[in-house]
């Protein structure tokens, strides 16, 4: 038995992590780690490799090495459902929405019951599933608009409904991939607000730009640079890093 | 919110209709001889049928229907042609009791893997197991491995011409080029008069609308809606937990039992079996009257290929060079046009004024209205 202050296990372990596309190593023997209830940004210039270190968790691209721990699980040996399974939510960088479904039926989808193919047949929605999708529509402020087809929504409302299919899963890691990217000045403002009511209770990883925003939300930031680690840390301490400043931040 | 397990009440009144038109206006305005060419239209309803499901819902064009139809009819043909063959009417062969083409090709014994034809239990099982475990073994090897879009369809055709080649090249074994020919009996009942053919006739309507009703509890399930997400947004679904690899190929395999049990009706109504209804070329057509019909349309599908059979057989008797032209012609007016097809057609056009007319209320909403569903895929 153990005894004494055993340190809290992270949530995610990202060791040595390195993928290279035909001899271009696009992260580079990367490693980080997230704890619980932790708000992860991460930032960087164009082509740091931030994209793709989600691509890699979520299961999307293979790593050429290195592990990635997920709740004492290496996600590098799991196929893209499992991983969701294991409790990895990633939401794209372009909206990713089902155009020709309605926005009840978008939520529907990402509830987490029925996944296989004979589970999907015999799927019933009853009263827990059409609660849950309420509930999670008035979150993501599309309560009104159940029954209209997705493919009607701004730009804002389909990113805010992504969001919402991520959140009906539940996760216990939420990666989002430049949540406000293309959204005006209120909807950003109420995407932050929507992000600080879910990030409780579970851990959240994001690629962000605007640095306005990551000042908002962020626990720790890891700037990322040719799919290295420049700097990480608080985001005060990130911005007087002179190694960032040069790279990133200075223009 | 619609929440129909089945079907909405236009779908219901859509499905009836067709039931009342298959059962009761074509059987008593159409002779018998018209009526077994509606017999053997329908059996390719059964393909496009299930065309709507795998490439209209789950957007996986596959232009190899034609094996699966083919495997079916093959497999209820050996049946017949068993039961064909009995020592009695095959006296004059050297080897009494196999099929005429074996004896004409030198065979002396019935093949083992044609023996269990014997059975109709057997055989009845095989139509609907043998395509579909092809069909698994075919979409597993591609969708596994995210073989998917254009290069799907060009593998399906591939074994389609394969199949067509091996049936021609083991003529004793398949009855080569000329196919299965001279079926006469299932299970003593002679199939060929014309009450047997009326018989077939409404036992093939009623299996088209149970399958229909099949394609509907798909379509209305939560696995009718995933196939939707997938055509449009793959990444989205498969990072939503599901496995798309598996959603495909139960798609596919629905969409080749279907043609399968149109194959073997084929076989029951028309008597023979042949390769050139395996190739490249049927396979097509049969992409044809679904995209015509609309290929979103569960029922447009079944329109779909009774109109266009009809214009073959009449275009064909009297310009018969020119009906291929006409039908590709035809496609390409389908796709340019009216991506939806019949279906598209109807729920833009005549439905809305047919509401209008009947002051039957407001137009309804949602993926599930014809009008609205059926849209070009977005983007």
């Amino acid at each position: 038995m153990l005894v004494g202050h055993q340190p809290k296990p992270f949530l995610l372990s990202v060791e040595g992590l390195t993928v290279s596309f035909d001899g271009f190593k696009a992260v580079n023997d990367l490693s980080f780690y997230v704890e619980e209830n932790e708000i992860r940004v991460i930032i960087g210039p164009n082509g740091a490799g931030k994209t793709t270190v989600l691509d890699l968790i979520c299961g999307k691209t293979k790593a050429t090495s290195g592990s990635i721990e997920f709740r004492g699980k290496d996600l590098t040996k799991l196929k893209e459902n499992q991983i969701v399974k294991a409790g990895v939510g990633r939401k794209f960088q372009t909206p990713s929405i089902y155009d020709d479904l309605t926005v009840f039926e978008n939520l529907e989808i990402s509830y987490p019951r029925g996944r296989t193919v004979f589970g999907a047949l015999t799927f019933t929605r009853d009263a827990a599933v059409r609660d849950r999708v309420h509930e999670v529509a008035e979150m993501i402020f599309l309560k009104d608009r159940l029954n209209m087809s997705a493919a009607l929504l701004s730009h804002g409302q389909k990113q805010w409904l992504e969001i919402g299919m991520l959140l009906i899963q539940d996760p216990d890691l939420l990666m989002l991939d430049e949540p406000v990217a293309g959204m005006s000045v209120s909807e950003r403002a109420k995407t932050a607000e929507l992000l600080n009511r879910i990030i409780k209770d579970r851990s959240v990883l994001v690629i962000e730009h605007d640095m306005k925003f990551v000042e908002d939300i962020a626990h720790k930031v890891t700037v990322l640079h040719q799919g290295q680690i420049l700097s990480e840390g608080t985001m005060e301490k990130v911005k007087n890093d002179p190694k960032v400043i040069e790279v990133y931040l200075g223009h | 919110m619609n929440d129909s397990r089945f079907a909405t009440r236009s779908e219901l009144i859509g499905i009836l209709v067709l039931a009342v038109f298959l059962v009761v206006i074509l059987p008593l305005c159409l002779d018998v001889f018209r009526l077994n060419l509606v017999a053997k239209y329908l059996t390719y309803a059964f393909v496009a049928l299930g065309l709507v499901i795998c490439w209209g819902y789950g957007g996986i064009l596959s232009l190899g229907q034609g094996v699966f139809f083919g495997l079916g009819g093959y497999c209820m043909a050996m049946f017949l042609k068993l039961e064909a063959s009995s020592v009695e009417n095959t006296k004059i062969q050297s080897t009494p009791g196999i099929p005429d083409f074996m004896d004409w090709n030198q065979i002396t014994a019935l093949p083992f893997f044609w023996k269990p034809f014997h059975s109709l239990t057997f055989t009845i099982l095989a139509v609907i197991l043998v395509p579909g475990i092809f069909a698994l073994i075919i979409g597993a090897a591609m969708f596994k491995r995210r073989v998917g879009g254009t290069y799907f369809a060009i593998i399906t055709q591939a074994v389609a011409a394969i199949l067509t080649i091996l049936i021609v090249g083991q003529q004793g074994y398949t009855g080569g080029i000329n196919g299965m020919t001279d079926l006469r009996t299932l299970k003593g009942w002679d199939i060929r008069p014309d009450h047997a053919k009326v018989v077939l006739y409404f036992f093939e309507v009623g299996l088209l609308l149970a399958c229909i009703c099949i394609a509907q509890l798909v379509r209305h399930s939560k696995l009718g809606r995933i196939l939707v997400a997938m055509r449009d947004q793959e990444d989205r679904v498969r990072f939503s937990g599901y496995s798309v690899a598996n959603f495909k190929i139960f798609a596919f395999c629905i969409a080749a039992i279907f043609a399968a049990i149109g194959g073997a009706m084929f076989a029951l109504n028309v008597g023979f079996m042949s390769p050139s209804f395996v190739g490249i070329v049927p396979s097509i057509e049969m992409v044809i009257y679904t995209a015509v019909g609309g290929r979103l349309s569960i029922l447009g599908a079944v329109y779909g290929t009774l109109l266009v059979n009809f214009a073959k057989t009449s275009l064909s008797e009297s310009f018969p060079e020119l009906w291929l032209f006409g039908l590709g012609g035809l496609f390409i007016a389908v796709v340019l046009a009216f991506p939806n097809g019949l279906a598209g057609i109807w729920g833009d056009y005549v439905q809305p004024r047919i509401s209008k007319l009947i002051g039957a209320g407001k137009p309804k909403s949602g993926w599930t209205d014809n009008s609205v569903a059926d849209g070009a895929p977005a983007e």
